[in-house]
Formats: structure tokens, sequence, C-alpha cells
């Protein structure tokens, strides 16, 4: 039915089928429109946030999918700026997860604010003290820049790419992007670092605060170099998954070995700083503060398996099967190392965002637990289900694998 | 350590010792600063009344109680166990930990007197600067402000209402500050040098123990000046460096103890 549109040369399931899923996953992105009205209408009430807990759920999903959302820029870095050929094969697919991860983060930032109508003050009242501030000039630029990497792709659209007009935009757009991947890495570069500065400048929350270079503290590069040390291989992980779901080969497996040893190089130095970091922390910092690493942690939901988790299994495991091209090189070992790194960034922000502000600075204050409710859940699941529609019209529609015919029809 | 210096510096020595925690203060401070009760219907928000309610007075995590009343305890049981009331205002720290992460400048230390502002038409309700204070001197206002019938009409006419989605803390009543500037300015006093007792908050002229004690703190005429640097005299977490212009005093060790964290030992 809709076989004029599909990219040149390869075969996508009836319409029938594609509708159905498009319909599920519909419903799921409704239920989040649902949430969203609640709190836009009766106010962030609705949601598990406190007085205690004014970050939770929204901003850790917003600071994993951010960073998971890395692959793009640092891909593109790679590929146009540094010239790495092979990586041509995967680009569209990075661009693609990029632009879902940062429009997606967007689209919770303005349910997470209580006043969404006075979200433009970060351009009009800027305090350029505040990493906060860098964040949202950074993150605003670059999904523009992300859009404008994106468009080119949606322009090359079979039917579309017949208008010569739109035509030679795309080969336009094209020949200029190392202009916009040599932007977006500055600017992703920057705000990936003021989301971990966003923590480390926190003087009044132990947890978090660290000392750094200059006005940078020392989360500011870690959370940088976590980013780029997990964003290509949730690249991979995505492209797998759609593998798994379309049963084509997509990209060769020798460019995700590639971007396994990308994100592996960058998690291993990553990981040798983070463990110096938390020394450092554990030894210096705190006992400076008349704290101790014991008072850090309390009971399952903030207990020390959590920061072993995270550093170890989710850490030094990933960074060390990502570097041994023994491992590496079998798929299933790959695919294991990937969600151990994922899973490892996720828990990061997790307790960068509700840790740091569960210990209860005062000693007679106590420890609190913050549970997300259904609101939260709702509202974020809502931005996954609009990644899968993204990427399932993108896929369906759009030349994103240039290696899917050879792959699959030779 | 970067603190902002003023002439005037208005700060609060309250006597945990003379503290009952009879919680005055709290009334008298949402009295002052027209801080909404928390009702559970909202009969103007008609989704609300098909969806789940909002929450009552009894959620504590969700109340907005500027000055809040914390209960010490000493640890010990019968017959040694002591408890000890402290309230709790916005420490209107000298480096507060608040302002530079405010990313639209809606709160500033910029005034001469030294209170920490909030600018609620500027506040985007990001609450980066709840996840700052270690006090939790700062409150985001999660449902739309209600003031049951008949309430409305007691409002104070100086103190403006907040909007939902905003953050609110303490500022030392300072319309009171402004009023008291006006008075000097009418009896060709000056302003900048306000005699003690012509400016205290709300919860300082409530207080039946006397327990709180307002004023310049660097004015040797005023009782604050003094209570601050007796040798009782301490402030919340003075080791994370925020230097509260809040002072708190108690004879008892076990209450300054619990001033700040000794576990490390003290390496300062």
């Amino acid at each position: 039915m809709d076989s004029k549109l599909f990219p040149e040369g390869v075969q996508r399931c009836s319409f029938g089928q594609f509708a159905t899923w498009m319909t599920v996953i519909t419903a799921v992105f409704l239920v989040g429109v649902y949430s969203a009205v609640l709190v836009l209408y009766n106010g962030i009430g609705t949601t598990g946030l406190d007085n205690y807990f004014g970050f939770g759920l929204w901003i850790t999903f917003d600071l994993a999918v951010i960073a998971l959302g890395a692959g793009a820029f640092f891909t593109g870095f790679l590929k146009y700026i540094l010239k790495i050929k092979q990586l041509e094969k995967i680009i569209n697919l990075t661009v693609i997860v990029g632009f879902i991860c940062y429009s997606g983060a967007m689209l919770v930032l303005t349910l997470d604010i209580g006043q969404p109508g006075r979200a433009w003050f970060g351009y009009w009242h800027p305090n350029v003290h505040s990493m906060l501030t860098e964040v949202i000039f950074c993150i605003t630029c670059y999904c523009t820049v992300l859009v404008i990497e994106y468009v080119p792709l949606i322009l090359e659209q079979k039917q579309l790419n017949k208008i010569p007009f739109i035509h030679a935009l795309a080969h336009n757009m094209h020949v200029n992007m190392a202009l916009f991947a040599g932007l977006g890495t500055f600017l992703s570069t920057f705000h990936q670092g003021s989301l971990g500065g966003m923590y480390g400048v926190l003087i009044g929350r132990p947890y978090a605060f660290r000392e750094g270079f200059f006005i940078w503290p020392w989360t500011f590069f870690l959370f940088v170099l976590s980013a780029v040390g997990s964003g290509p291989v949730f690249t991979v992980l995505v492209c797998t998954f759609m593998e798994k779901l379309t049963g084509k080969k997509l990209v060769e497996y020798k460019v995700k070995a590639l971007m396994g040893k990308i994100a592996g190089t960058m998690l291993t130095i990553y990981i040798f700083l983070k463990i110096l970091d938390t020394w450092a922390w554990a030894t210096g910092y705190l006992p400076s503060v008349g704290l101790t690493f014991d008072d850090m942690f309390y009971g399952v939901a903030y207990g020390k398996w959590m920061m072993f988790t995270e550093i170890v299994l989710c850490g030094v495991v990933p960074a060390i099967m990502l570097i041994t091209p023994a491992i590496r090189n079998r798929p299933f070992l790959l695919y294991t190392a990937a969600l151990l790194d994922c899973a490892g960034v996720t828990i990061n922000r997790y307790v960068f965002t509700v840790q740091t502000i569960a210990f209860p600075a005062m000693p007679f204050d106590k420890w609190f637990v913050y549970y997300p409710n259904w609101v939260e859940w709702a509202s974020s699941i809502m931005i996954v289900a609009y990644g899968f529609l993204v990427l399932s019209l993108s896929y369906r529609y759009l030349p994103v694998f240039p290696q899917e015919r050879r792959l699959n029809y030779k | 350590m970067q603190t902002k210096e003023f002439k005037v510096k208005w700060g609060m020595v309250i006597d945990i010792d003379k503290c009952t925690g009879c919680g005055a203060c709290m009334v008298a401070c949402q009295v002052e600063n027209n801080i909404a009760p928390m009702t559970a219907k909202d009969p103007h928000n008609y989704v609300q009344a098909i969806t789940t309610d909002r929450d009552d007075a009894s959620n504590k995590l969700r109340t907005l109680t500027w000055m809040n009343v914390y209960e010490l305890s000493n640890g010990k049981s019968f017959p040694d166990h002591e408890v000890a009331y402290l309230p709790r205002p916005c420490m209107q720290c000298e480096n507060p930990a608040c302002v530079p992460v405010c990313p639209v400048v809606a709160t500033d230390k910029n005034e001469e007197g030294g209170i920490v502002s909030q600018i609620y038409p500027r506040c985007i309700g990001c609450r980066y600067c709840m996840a700052a204070c270690p006090y939790h001197a700062r409150y985001f206002n999660w449902w739309d402000p209600l003031y049951p019938v008949g309430m409305d009409k007691q409002l104070s006419p100086a103190a403006s209402p907040r909007p939902r989605g905003v953050v609110e803390k303490c500022s030392f009543c300072h319309t009171r500050f402004q009023q008291a500037k006006d008075l000097a300015r009418q009896n060709d006093e000056d302003p900048n040098n306000l005699p003690d007792g012509a400016y205290v908050t709300a919860c300082t002229e409530v207080c039946p123990t006397g327990a709180i004690t307002f004023g310049d703190l660097n004015n040797p005429e005023h009782a604050v000046h003094d209570l601050a640097k007796g040798p009782n005299a301490f402030r919340l977490l003075e080791k994370l460096g925020l230097h509260p212009q809040v002072y708190y005093v108690s004879k008892r060790e076990w209450v300054r103890k619990q001033g700040d964290n000794y576990k490390a030992g003290d390496k300062h």
C-alpha cells in the first residue's frame, strides 16, 4: 500500500502489520499524554515529588537519556572531524537516537518545571554563574543542531528526493554537515559537563560536592566521559534491537565492534578517574566536613550496593569487556557489556540526582525514601513510546541504513 | 570562601533553651506571609474534581512552612532523655548555596541587609535551589494556593501571594523591613540605621518565651550583635561553609553538637 515510499531496494512488513504496531505504541503514548495533562492542568502535586525530593525520576530520566544520546555527538565528531569512515554506516541512526533523546528530555523538562510558560526566562534573565543556565542554552541549541542533522535524512526519502530542489538542498546540507557536527560536539560536550557540574557545585550537599579545576568541579569532566563511554554502545543496542525486531541485518558487526571499542576506551578512562574521584571524596572531602563514607548510605534504597554495582559491575566489568578484542568481537558478550555500561551510567545519574538530596545534612534530620508515582512513570514511558514512533517511521520510510540492501538482498 | 558582606546584616539569634516548641512562630509566619493552607478539594478545578484529591496539611513533605520547628533528642532513654526544639527559618546565608545555582536570577543576595530574596514572578519552578539548600528552607507550590471562604478576608495586603509552580521561602518578613524603612524616612531618620526593635520578623514578635531575637548583627547597639558572639552560640552546618545569618544558643552541649556533623572527628 505504501511501498512506493520505502527506501530504494528494501522490503518492509505489510501496512496492516505496521499499523497494528503503531496503534499499540500510540496507546502507550496516549496514557503518557493523559498523565502530562494532569501535571500541566492540576499541578506537579500529582507526582510523587515533594519538598525533600524536588528532583526525582524525571531529572534522572533526562540525565540518563541525554547521556545515552551522546552517541550522536561523539560519533558525529569521530566521523566528520576525525574522519573515521567506517562510522558512516551507523551515523544516521546515532542522529535519530540523539534527536529522540534530546527532544524527549526537553518534553519532560517542560513538565518538570513549575512554570513552563516561563521556560524562555533562561535566555531572557540568564544567571551566568548557574550550571543550569548553560544546560538550558546548550540543550536547546544542540537540539536544533540535531534537527538540522536529521532534516537531510528526511529529505532523502525516495519520493521527496525526486524533487530537484529538495535533492539539491539535501545534498548541500550533507556537504556542510561537518560544520554542524563540530558545533554539536562543542555544545554537547559542554552541557554533558554542565549536567555533572550542576551536582558538583552543590556546596550544601556533601554527597555530590566536588572540588575541581577552575570553575568546573570534577563531576563536570566525569559526566562528559561517562556519556561518551556509554552513548555509542547505546546506539549499538538500539540497532541490535531493531535487527531482532525486523529480522534483518542493518549494520555489519565490524562497525558495532568499533563502536564498542570507542565506548570501551572512553569508559576505561572514565572508570579509572571515577574511582580516584570517589576515593578522594571519601577520604579527603567527607572527613573535612565531619562526615564518613558510611554516613552517605542508608537502607536498601540508598545502599552501598548501588555504588558498587555502578562502579564495579556496571563500570569496571564492561570496560574490561569492551577493550578486550576477544570479548568485544563476540556479539553476545558485546551486547552484555553494552547493557551493563548503559545501566551503570543510568545508576550514576540516579544516585547523583536522588541520593544527593536524600542525604540529611542536618544531624537531627532523617532520611526519606522517594518513590516516583504512576504519573512520573507514565510521562517518562511516553517519551520512550515517542522514540519508538519516530524510529518506526524513520526505519520504514527513510534510508537510515546504507548497508541494509547489501547485507540482506545479495 | 566567598561571602557577601553588607554594612547592615540582618540576623536572628534563637535561644533553643527557651523554645518550648509551641509552634506560634510557624503560625505567625503563615499568617504574616499569606501562606495558603492545604486543602484536599479545589472547587475551581473541574479536572481535579474528577481525579485524585490534592494533599491536605497532613502531608508534611508538601506543606509550606517557611518557619519549621524541628524536634531534637539526645538519644538517651528515660530518665536521661531530653528533647529540644529548633525553629528553622531561612538561614539567609552569607555564602548561599541556592543563589548561584538559580538559572534565571529569581533569587539573589544583593540588597543592603543581606536578606536572600525570592522573586516569584521570575521563578520558573525548576527546584534546583531546593536541591542546593541543605537546610530544607525552600518550599515549592505543588498545588494552586487556595484560601477557604472567609479566610481570604484576613489576607495581608502587604505580602504578595504566590502562584502554583514557584519556589518560596522565608524572607525575614521583608515587607516589615520595607515598612520600617518607610517609617524611618517619614520621621527623618536614617533607614539604613534602624534602631534595635524597629524591624522585627513576625516570629520574633509572637514568640511567647522570647526565644527569638532579631536585629543587625553588625550593629553593636543591637542585642543580636553580642548574643551571636556568646560562648554557647553556634550556627547550623558551619563546616559546609554557607555562613548562615541565623545563630542558635544553647547551654546544653548535646544540643550544640547537633548543629553540625562530627562523626569523622573535627579536622577543621
